[in-house]
């Protein structure tokens, strides 16, 4: 080899380069590198020992063949032979090659790691930072396993170089990361928070972001960090601009040594040390009036180094949340920046003001940009920045400002990008919700938003506006004549006709009286759009349909034409056929009375959390939505919302049948199998009586509508429960003796009584008839997880009852773990030839193995706290379906099982329980709060039903079997 | 329906973008050219479906020509028209280059127009098309407006490509048969697939508008002449030749295939200069030229043995040339030694292969080749997958057996008759895919 090419030149590596470069096609190049391959592959062979520059050169090569994308497999070994060159070169290659293609071969694994650490012992500072750099390169659980004790080592030593030090930092990050289960804390922790205090600033740069890792998944073995943080931050800041020398940069000292600093304090929580914490808003304060000096530099350097260190003390200024001095700056600040030309420092100034909007001290403060956020919604260029000011706007509304914030966001939407519009529909629907004043701007806002952005329109956001008006008597004239209006444009919405279906359908008649908005004229609209839409929209419509008829009689003769005519009575969608079938001959058989009860109007809603709110949240993933609904009595108030939505509650009021030739209201199977009681009068109005005899085949359906249920009473398998058995549930959550079940033939009495995580239930069997029931049989079984969750064991009963004789059944219980379901009871007995076959559900509920616990009120506020988390608790708003009378109240919670802490809460209205739920596994500790608000109306008065539990699944469960009670 | 033909270069710079259809966009160019030309993993269907777009290509040299479709087009019709563009391309300019595109790109789009309307392939028969698109551009040629009449008649009548009162002192006639043969055998000699696929080329230098008749050792041509109270030994021995069975085959549009649906005989009026006339393909009863018998041994991990004889199999008379072995070397070769009793042999380490040249074998012979390949130990722990061993020759006979058997011109205006034109009979067999598995 001449002594020419023996410099770090490697000519050989530049021709082979550049002959791969000047390939003309792919085939050219996998030709040229065959060929370098096996040139390379003979002078590896081993007849002859290669020098080190050589074995360098080659390695090279391999690495550059790799890197284009090839296989290589071998080379291994002489790279690992450069590791041990004296030269800094070639074992500078050797690392290369080896942090680029090392892969988990074992007898390599071991040579490298020996090479490693013959390097990490050597005094020579680049060979340590050559293997500690390899070490980070390769970051794998077998380097960690092998250097993980080694590292901290080097890094806390006295006599370590600096630029050491500041590799083994960084080092110790990677393996950290990568695998944090093998780096151990130890007594090096503490010294390595000393580094803080390093004269060198690269060593502190490295280590800070080594603490800021360690501590956010150990804070409290950092906790000494805070105080020499904040000195070092304090130094930096106050340090004139030339003094740090090297580390200044464009004129700011040590930028990304401070924005680093910051983002460690946010680790933690606001100095307790007044001292410390005065220097550190001394330092926050600085880092504030820098930014208001003039700029020392012109350079795009000088203002990027400084902003960021601003920004990044504002989110430190946000995360402490506990000056308000400090946030109303910081959010003066970003005002100025609102209007920046710089694109960049526009959003960045919107997303933090986003944040400082919802702290209580900066709301005000945030409000009076509205106007720049407003118009740079409309004017911004960029769309990332309008999401952005789009997100403010919904951060900074409040009930002073809602009805300017959601008119322009409702004209942005108009031009808005189509990728946030959805979104947008969103936040415009809560914020109308939220803080709606009156209810005819709700709807004006909600109709506007279905016209302008009509497909954007989810579907929860217009069942939310049905559930409202129908919840609400006051807006509902307004609401009819509004989307009557509406409907009139030439071209509108589906989800417009939707809404203007149901209002119609529901309050057409508020408008009947103006001969502009007669019956007719409604329904030719709404039929008028009828062609145009989708066949769920033709469902409902069709619904609205009937209801007119209810509604308007004298339009009976043209909808029974429409319901009549081929496109509805043979239409090849089987849910339209079905429905126009139904309707036709509901509205030809019955009678008025009848028609008006099954088409009555619908009931209000019950109330629950805003379905549109969650759904923003599932969009935006958890914690993205900055605005909770405030308070309890304003989410009473308004939200008359329900999870299914009007669609869901409309098809559960009509009568939709599994299949199309089922008769109406099954008819069919209504005439009793078993049933002794003749049928008296009508048969309509008998499948309408309460518990009539053909209970045991037909369901009564709390609407008044029956859905044809498969003719059970003839088959031998278990009935399914009847849809009364979860009222009857309900009944006995708070008494454990009484009535459970009776029709014309049988009646069930039940006695319990529970200790501990043990039961015992009687149950007697009355014969009512004068007849004896034969081959009488009763199961009680426990469906799906139940099983694993309820031990019952019964004793069979006999056989035969004797007319107006009484059997006794004894049934053992014992709980093993917090369960929700409600064990079956089965009942068979032939009556008369006929088989009678009932299932009920046994009144076991989780509240029957409480054990009340009397608790201090200290104490209970104590227990009170320690159960925060969020899914310990369990809450619920509702109406109270009964009167609120003290007694009856008190009765009930106590027949929960839980004791009754008097004087505890500070309002004497509200009722305070405590208990503990035993189960054979565990106790569950339970902790109810109940706030009546007695002074409102009748009619108006609600609940507040708090529980926390240590177990979510028993508080939501307690929880709804509370509320049922009240 | 093509939608719009592109032509890159090697690098996948667009040369040519011709767009017929709306529902091709702009960037259906760069579509092809990322996930085609500068694809990660080399693409080795010559359909590539992206984004519901069809793109078919074909590759000259370093030149793509890719063909772009939205609708469900016959894939076959397609390649048909890639590879006749190609043709008329090397008609017009020669060999298909960056270079030549550049050079002609205002005749190629003339072409392309001419060629395709709406996507739908036109007239692409070179002598046609040359009569009426020259390469000198409109003022350099000097045609009467009658003379223009004449091309428009006779491109749009009958038949397309001839035209009328074409006269040569010599009738001449080139007839040759082209044949690839291809060939999938076991290490033990047994034929695992084996195909042969023909074409039958003519050069015509014929006066006036003579009518051809072809006939050849097919068996439904011969069966039909034997048909007639004569069974198919009679037939046999009546021609004296094995007939052979063609699979399928395709003609040239001047033949007349209702006569061929009704007579089985191939008669036509013939093209002026040179052109194809049909194509076939045939599996049965082929004759395969050489037999390559292959000996592979790994001694250790680091040597391997090997050993081929390759055996020619026809008359010995005849002489087969250009024969090259390609015998595959594992990727891990550090070295190889090569000795062999005829032509020359070399190790290719850019190609990985030992490439065994021989310049021309007589039939009947047979020669050998053995080599010592040194192998490097590697980590890898996967086995050499022993790729085939191919080989490249050329045979002066039709490995599928096939002989014309007549060609007879008819002139009945003109007076000469079919014993006045001079006829030429070639038959070349080459290799297509010829491997051996090793």
């Amino acid at each position: 080899m001449p002594a020419v090419s023996k410099g770090d030149g490697m000519r050989g590596l530049a021709v082979f380069i550049s002959d791969i470069r000047n390939c003309k096609s792919k085939e050219a190049e996998i030709k040229r590198i065959n060929k370098e391959l096996a040139n390379i592959r003979s002078k590896f062979k081993g007849d002859k020992a290669l020098d080190g520059y050589s074995k360098k050169k080659y390695v090279c090569k391999l690495l550059f063949i790799f890197l284009l994308g090839h296989d290589i497999d071998f080379g291994h070994m002489e790279a690992v032979n450069l590791l041990s060159s004296n030269k800094y070169t070639e074992k500078q290659i050797g690392y290369l090659f080896i942090s680029v293609l090392v892969n988990s071969n074992s007898e390599l694994i071991r040579l490298i790691n020996n090479a490693i650490k013959n390097d990490l012992s050597s005094r020579n500072p680049t060979f340590m930072c050559l293997a500690l750099h390899c070490i980070a390169n390769v970051g794998s659980r077998e380097m960690a396993e092998a250097f993980a004790g080694e590292i901290p080592r080097i890094l806390v030593a006295g006599d370590t170089m600096d630029s050491v030090k500041q590799s083994a930092a960084l080092c110790l990050l990677r393996l950290y990361k990568a695998s944090p289960d093998l780096v151990l804390m130890g007594e090096w922790t503490s010294r390595v928070v000393h580094l803080l205090n390093d004269q060198h600033m690269g060593v502190v740069t490295a280590a800070i972001s080594l603490i800021t890792c360690l501590s956010s998944k150990n804070p409290d073995e950092f906790k000494t960090c805070v105080s020499l943080a904040v000195s070092r931050l304090s130094r930096i800041v106050s340090s004139a601009s030339t003094d740090l020398q090297d580390y200044t940069y464009y004129f700011v000292p040590a930028p990304w040594l401070s924005c680093k600093l910051l983002r460690l304090l946010q680790c933690y929580p606001p100095p307790e040390d007044g001292a410390v914490k005065g220097r550190l808003v001394e330092c926050l304060e600085t880092i504030l009036n820098k930014a208001q000096e003039p700029p020392k530099s012109k350079k795009v350097q000088h203002s990027n180094a400084k902003n960021a260190i601003l920004f990044e003390a504002i989110s430190l200024i946000i995360h402490y949340d506990s000056e308000p001095n400090l946030l109303v700056r910081a959010c003066n600040q970003l005002g100025q920046f609102l209007q920046h030309r710089e694109t960049n420092l526009r959003y960045l100034a919107l997303e933090s003001m986003c944040t400082l909007a919802s702290s209580e001290f900066s709301h005000e403060a945030v409000k009076t940009h509205i106007e720049t956020v407003i118009n740079a919604l409309k004017t911004e260029r960029d769309v990332s920045v309008r999401q952005r000011a789009a997100d403010l706007l919904y951060a900074m509304c409040d009930r002073s400002n809602a009805k300017q914030i959601v008119a322009e966001m409702l004209s942005y939407l108009e031009t808005a990008d189509y990728s946030i519009r959805e979104e947008m529909v969103l936040k415009v629907a809560i914020l109308a919700e939220k803080y709606a004043v009156d209810y005819s701007w709700y709807v004006d806002t909600i109709l506007n938003l279905i016209r302008i952005a009509g497909d954007y329109v989810s579907e929860e956001v217009w069942y939310r506006v049905i559930q409202i008006v129908i919840n609400r008597d006051d807006v509902q004239g307004y609401a009819a004549k509004t989307v009557f209006e509406a409907l009139q444009a030439p071209a509108c919405h589906e989800n417009m006709v939707k809404v203007g279906g149901y209002i119609l359908g529901e309050f057409g008649n508020l408008i009947a009286g103006d001969p502009r908005s007669s019956p007719l004229v409604q329904f030719n609209l709404l039929h008028s759009k009828f062609h145009l839409c989708s066949v769920p929209t033709r469902a409902l419509l069709l619904s609205a349909y009937i209801k007119f008829i209810n509604l308007f009689p004298e339009t009976k003769a043209t909808i029974q034409e429409v319901l009549r005519s081929d496109s509805q009575i043979r239409n090849s969608d089987v849910e339209l056929q079905q429905r126009a079938v139904e309707y036709l001959k509901l509205s030809s058989i019955a009678s008025t009375d009848v028609l008006a009860t099954v088409l009555e109007e619908m009931p209000p809603f019950p109330e629950r959390e805003s379905s549109i709110l969650a759904k923003l949240k599932k969009k935006k993933g958890p914690g993205a939505v900055s605005v909770e609904l405030e308070d309890g009595k304003e989410r009473g108030e308004l939200n008359g919302g329900a999870d299914r939505g009007g669609e869901a509650a409309i098809a559960a009021s009509n009568a939709s049948t599994p299949s199309p030739s089922s008769d109406l209201l099954g008819l069919r199977s209504a005439a009793p199998v078993g049933g002794p009681a003749p049928s008296a009068g009508s048969l309509l109005v008998d499948v309408f009586s309460e518990a009539g005899p053909a209970a045991s085949s037909t369901r009564v359906n709390d609407d008044g509508f029956l859905s044809s249920a498969p003719p059970s009473a003839a088959s031998e398998d278990p009935a399914p429960p009847l849809p009364e058995s979860d009222e009857l549930l309900n009944k006995f959550v708070c008494k454990n003796n009484g009535v459970l079940f009776e029709n014309q033939l049988l009646q069930i009495g039940i006695k319990s009584e529970y200790r501990q995580n043990l039961g015992r239930m009687y149950l007697f069997y009355g014969n009512k008839t004068s007849v004896q029931f034969v081959s009488f049989t009763t199961t009680v079984s426990c469906p799906g997880e139940l099983q694993s969750q309820l031990n019952v064991q019964t004793k069979p009963v006999e056989p035969l009852v004797e007319g107006g004789a009484q059997v006794q059944q004894v049934i053992n219980i014992e709980c093993l773990t917090d369960f929700v379901d409600a064990p079956l009871l089965n009942i068979k007995f032939r009556y008369g030839g006929a088989l009678q076959n009932i299932t009920l559900k046994l009144p076991v509920t989780i509240n029957k193995f409480f054990q009340p616990t009397e608790m201090a009120a200290a104490d209970f506020f104590q227990r009170w706290k320690q159960l925060s988390q969020p899914q310990q608790e369990a809450q619920k708003i509702f109406k109270a379906s009964h009167g609120m009378d003290t007694e009856v109240l008190k009765a009930k919670l106590l027949g929960l099982g839980t004791a009754l802490l008097e004087n505890v809460d500070p309002n004497p209205e509200n009722y305070v329980c405590a208990g503990v739920i035993q189960t054979k596994i565990q106790q569950v500790g339970c902790l109810l709060r109940l706030e009546p608000n007695a002074q409102a109306q009748p009619g108006e008065q609600m609940y507040r039903l708090t529980l926390r539990s240590s177990k979510d699944t028993v508080s939501q469960r307690v929880c709804d079997l509370l509320a049922e009670q009240f | 329906m093509i939608g719009g033909l592109f032509i890159y270069n090697h690098k996948g710079e667009v040369l040519i973008s011709r767009v017929y259809r709306d529902d091709i966009g702009r960037h259906a160019v760069d579509a092809f050219r990322v996930n085609v030309i500068h694809a990660r993993q080399q693409v080795r269907s010559p359909v590539t479906n992206i984004a519901r777009t069809s793109f078919f290509h074909v590759k000259r040299s370093n030149i793509w020509l890719a063909a772009v479709t939205k609708q469900n087009v016959n894939a076959a019709m397609v390649f048909e028209f890639l590879y006749k563009m190609c043709d008329v391309m090397a008609a017009y300019f020669g060999k298909i280059s960056e270079e030549n595109i550049k050079n002609n790109f205002v005749l190629i789009y003339e072409l392309l127009d001419e060629i395709l309307d709406f996507g739908y392939p036109q007239n692409s028969e070179t002598g046609a098309l040359k009569t009426f698109i020259t390469q000198q551009g409109i003022k350099g040629q000097h045609q009467t407006k009658e003379e223009q009449s004449q091309i428009t008649s006779q491109v749009t009548g009958q038949i397309g490509w001839r035209r009328e009162g074409i006269k040569y002192r010599r009738n001449e006639l080139f007839l040759d048969v082209l044949e690839s043969v291809n060939l999938l055998m076991s290490p033990q000699g047994q034929v695992l697939s084996a195909h042969v696929s023909g074409r039958v080329v003519m050069k015509s230098y014929l006066s006036g508008m003579p009518e051809c008749k072809f006939g050849m050792n097919d068996k439904i041509v011969i069966d039909k002449a034997g048909k007639g109270g004569v069974t198919d030994d009679v037939a046999k021995s009546t021609t004296g030749k094995q007939s052979i069975a063609i699979d399928d085959c395709t003609f040239n549009q001047c033949v007349r295939l209702s006569k061929f649906d009704s007579e089985r005989s191939i008669s036509f009026i013939p093209p002026d200069g040179e052109y194809e006339l049909m194509r076939y393909r045939t599996t049965k009863d082929i004759i395969l030229p050489f037999r390559v018998i292959p000996l592979v041994r790994e001694v250790g991990r680091t040597k391997l043995e090997v050993k081929v004889v390759i055996k020619s199999n026809f008359k010995p008379s005849l002489l087969a040339q250009k024969i090259e072995v390609r015998i595959p070397t594992p990727l891990n070769t550090s070295g190889v030694q090569v000795i062999c009793m005829k032509g020359k042999a070399k190790y290719k380490a850019s190609e990985n292969a030992i490439v065994w040249k021989i310049k021309r074998m007589a039939g009947m012979k047979e020669s050998q080749i053995s080599a010592e390949i040194e192998l490097l130990p590697t980590n890898d722990k996967k086995k050499w997958a022993r790729p085939p061993i191919s080989m490249n020759f050329e045979v002066p006979f039709a490995p599928s057996g096939l002989k014309v058997r007549y060609l007879k011109v008819f002139e009945s205006k003109l007076n000469y008759s079919d014993h006045d034109v001079i006829k030429w009979v070639r038959y070349i067999g080459r290799s297509g895919i010829y491997e051996t598995r090793c």
